[in-house]
């Protein structure tokens, strides 16, 4: 038993862009109908970053930390929290939560407190209940707002003052965060 | 005092402008809105310049023309749409009027639409929400509006002065200008009463004061210092 895991646990993952064999689809049991689009054509993610979906039938109650965009259209109860990037609630999603994103895209309904570093839009049919603090808002007509907005202005980035230094040190190149980005986190 | 020369103007219909749906970024339209001239929306935001950071509490909807308009100006918005509050709590079983003197009721939509700290808010505009409240309510919704007003705050109301109409037009009214804005129709309600002058300063006499601006218009517009 104990060998029987460990041979599992060293079988390398299969990577989207191979598409698996037929021996291997009848191995796992994998119905036929969800794969022809992969088999025929290899799955290349031509976005910058991933964008995680809960979908509508899905529930969460917790905190989820997020290190790329997401896609509510479920129900999530707690907090959420995408630092750097872009959290949609669909217009199935009803999220209660406090939240904090980059940008903020409202088409269901959030009941909770709001911060978005650079832009809420709320659209038309969403509902927000709850205050807002955001540096730039759009709301739709049709749109239902109910709580405070307080605009906040951008971090001025001052320029770094000039080193006496003759030589100075190498700066480390950051990489894009696209490219560094690590799956999102779902804590219960 | 005096009449002022505010007719609306129809949207489309001679104005320079045509009205633009705010926040949509579409060059759309918005139909049968018209702009209006507005002396007590002028002496409000006068006022607002008084100060900074202020807390401005809209109770018409949050759109997005008021929205930009107030937090361009440095201040923080609390938006509400009081009619739909008022379908919530009172539109639900029996009459909508008649609800409004169920004691449980009241206290519900007092705390689920008013209920802030003393002297949260340096200006509200609560446009023509008023009317749709009867008596008893009415009153207890100015005295907590006077409760959360911060002393020297200004409250501007319009109040229609039509008496024979049995319904009144609901508008949303969205901020163009100091001294302009665009009232958007949103179907028409009846009004609890028709209210005359004398009514207007009871209802506010706990204010410091009251100050009508009498227009060609059924629109009254009223602006008053807490």
């Amino acid at each position: 038993m104990w060998n029987r895991r460990k041979d599992e646990e060293y079988t390398p993952p299969r990577t989207v862009a191979s598409p698996p064999t037929s021996a291997d689809l009848s191995k796992e049991g994998i119905p036929m109908s969800t794969l022809p689009g992969r088999i025929s054509e290899p799955h290349v993610d031509h976005s910058p970053r991933g964008v995680a979906v809960l979908g509508k039938s899905v529930m969460v109650k917790g905190q989820i930390i997020s290190r790329e965009d997401l896609t509510i259209d479920g129900e999530v109860e707690g907090t959420v929290e995408l630092q750097e990037n872009r959290l949609t609630v669909g217009p199935n999603g009803r999220v209660s939560a406090s939240v904090k994103a980059r940008e903020i895209v409202v088409l269901g309904t959030i009941h909770g407190n709001v911060e978005a570093t650079e832009k809420i839009d709320i659209r038309k049919e969403a509902k927000l209940v709850g205050d807002i603090k955001t540096q730039r808002i759009v709301i739709e007509d049709g749109a239902y707002f109910k709580g405070s907005i307080d605009i906040t202005k951008p971090d001025v980035v001052k320029p770094p003052a000039p080193k006496p230094q003759p030589v100075a040190a190498p700066q480390p190149v950051p990489s894009p965060s696209g490219v560094s980005a690590s799956a999102g986190e779902i804590k219960r | 005092m005096g009449i002022l020369g505010n007719q609306p103007t129809p949207v489309g219909a001679g104005s320079q402008r045509p009205a633009q749906k705010p926040g949509s970024g579409a060059s759309q339209p918005v139909a049968d809105a018209h702009r209006r001239q507005s002396p007590g929306l002028d002496q409000f935001i006068a006022c607002m310049r008084e100060d900074d950071g202020l807390s401005i509490l809209d109770l018409a909807g949050a759109s997005q023309a008021n929205v930009s308009f107030i937090t361009n100006m440095g201040h923080r918005l609390y938006s509400d749409d009081i009619v739909h509050a008022l379908d919530t709590a009172f539109g639900a079983d029996g009459s909508f009027f008649e609800n409004q003197t169920d004691a449980a009721r009241v206290n519900a939509f007092i705390s689920q639409t008013l209920d802030f700290p003393e002297a949260n808010f340096g200006g509200a505009l609560v446009w023509d929400t008023l009317q749709f409240l009867t008596a008893p309510l009415l009153q207890q919704t100015v005295d907590q509006l006077h409760h959360v007003m911060k002393p020297g705050a200004s409250l501007l109301a319009f109040f229609h002065s039509d008496e024979k109409q049995k319904s009144i037009p609901v508008y949303s009214y969205r901020i163009e200008d100091p001294k302009t804005v665009l009232l958007v129709p949103k179907g028409r309600r009846r009004e609890a009463q028709c209210v005359n002058n004398r009514n207007i300063e009871k209802m506010f006499s706990k204010f410091s004061s009251v100050k009508f601006f009498l227009t060609r218009d059924h629109l009254r517009e009223v602006l008053v210092r807490r």
